[in-house]
């Protein structure tokens, strides 16, 4: 079934989404959060994948080897790179919401502060 | 809205987004195919370039522009961050105190530690040849470090990490990328262009600027990791409420580990 990786990466997709609107616990919103954009690593490399194909890397292979799509595998080092740093920052807000309201359930935030 | 409303209203809209998107993927190229012309491109042009990694070679000739943008975001997030866990007034810095560890972690540890900043280390330089570069390598140069606090305790990382000479490492990886790019653009035709001498395929010393801009992407993550779980590691180790509640605002002056 050729569109099966597709259909795998619309799932992990629609899982993080679902934790994400059910989530209890920002930890645990933030970890949803990586579960959704993963879901576009395995879009990007299912895209790029070619039959037989070798990885992109012509230190052993020779030049004419049959390779991969190597421009979807630096978009997904780029994704990666922009997934690491927005939950770091996430989970630095996260730190200091549990400092200033004591809390780490989003329900629980709703209450403003002047 | 309760947590059962807003549920309902998931499951409908995920309904549409799955059958919408089943549908998209029907149309789509079938999975494992043989057309995809920006890979064949990419291939040749890193091949024309003696690039033998054509993932680094996409990464940091073809659309290096782009990654000077990534590079940005990282730097900017580092600096989110550390602003974001800066002590605040009314929370007081504890000495962390020394820690027992078993002989066997501890050896196990040290050992590996040299290991592990080799491997980082040359994962960068061989970006350009094996797969890797200054993303990959960097963080594991930055992971490396941390197995002293595994292997000793946490007083022992911050001697050999002076986060202040990290932050300055950050910010001079991201401006090595820039005046790269600046360089290139005064010496050629155009900014981040790649005009040095390509060298010998599959030799470390091949591809041009992408041996460049990879060291300087490699400073710039080890140093901004590094920051990164320093600032985390001070809020879990260092920093404690001040006694009296964390809203008393004492403003005492911020003292330098030792």
């Amino acid at each position: 079934m050729s569109v099966l990786p597709y259909l795998v990466a619309g799932w992990i997709f629609l899982v993080g989404l679902y934790g994400l609107v059910t989530s209890r616990d920002l930890i645990h919103a933030v970890g949803c959060l990586a579960v959704t954009q993963s879901s576009t690593y395995v879009l990007l490399l299912a895209v790029g994948y070619r039959r037989g194909g070798t990885a992109p890397v012509f230190a052993d292979a020779p030049a004419g080897a049959r390779v991969v799509d190597p421009v979807v595998q630096a978009l997904t080092l780029t994704d990666i790179v922009v997934g690491a740093t927005v939950t770091a920052l996430l989970l630095a807000l996260v730190v200091q919401l549990r400092k200033r309201h004591g809390t780490v359930d989003p329900d629980r935030l709703s209450e403003l502060r002047g | 809205m309760t947590r059962r409303g807003r549920l309902r209203l998931f499951l409908l809209a995920a309904l549409v987004l799955a059958a919408g998107y089943a549908v998209a993927c029907l149309d789509l190229p079938p999975f494992g195919g043989d057309r995809h012309p920006y890979g064949d491109r990419a291939v040749h042009a890193a091949l024309a370039r003696r690039t033998a990694n054509a993932v680094a070679s996409v990464n940091f000739d073809q659309r290096a522009m782009d990654t000077l943008g990534e590079e940005t975001i990282l730097f900017a997030a580092v600096l989110g961050a550390v602003v974001l866990l800066r002590r605040t007034a009314g929370e007081a810095r504890t000495e962390p105190e020394p820690a027992r560890v078993s002989a066997g972690v501890r050896r196990l540890g040290l050992a590996l530690l040299p290991v592990a900043l080799l491997v980082g280390l040359y994962v960068v330089a061989h970006g350009n040849v094996t797969p890797g570069g200054g993303f990959q390598g960097g963080v594991v140069v930055a992971t490396a470090l941390h197995l002293l606090y595994v292997a000793a305790d946490y007083r022992a990382l911050e001697r050999i990490r002076p986060v202040s000479r990290y932050e300055l490492g950050d910010a001079a990886g991201e401006f090595a990328y820039t005046m790269t790019g600046v360089c290139t653009a005064l010496a050629g035709p155009a900014f981040l262009a790649n005009v040095l001498p390509l060298g010998t395929f599959r030799a470390l010393a091949s591809a041009g600027t992408v041996v460049l801009l990879n060291a300087a992407v490699g400073m710039e993550v080890a140093c901004g990791v590094v920051v990164l779980l320093a600032t985390f590691l001070d809020q879990a180790v260092e920093i404690a409420d001040a006694p009296g509640g964390p809203r008393s605002a004492d403003g005492a002056p911020e003292e330098e580990p030792t």
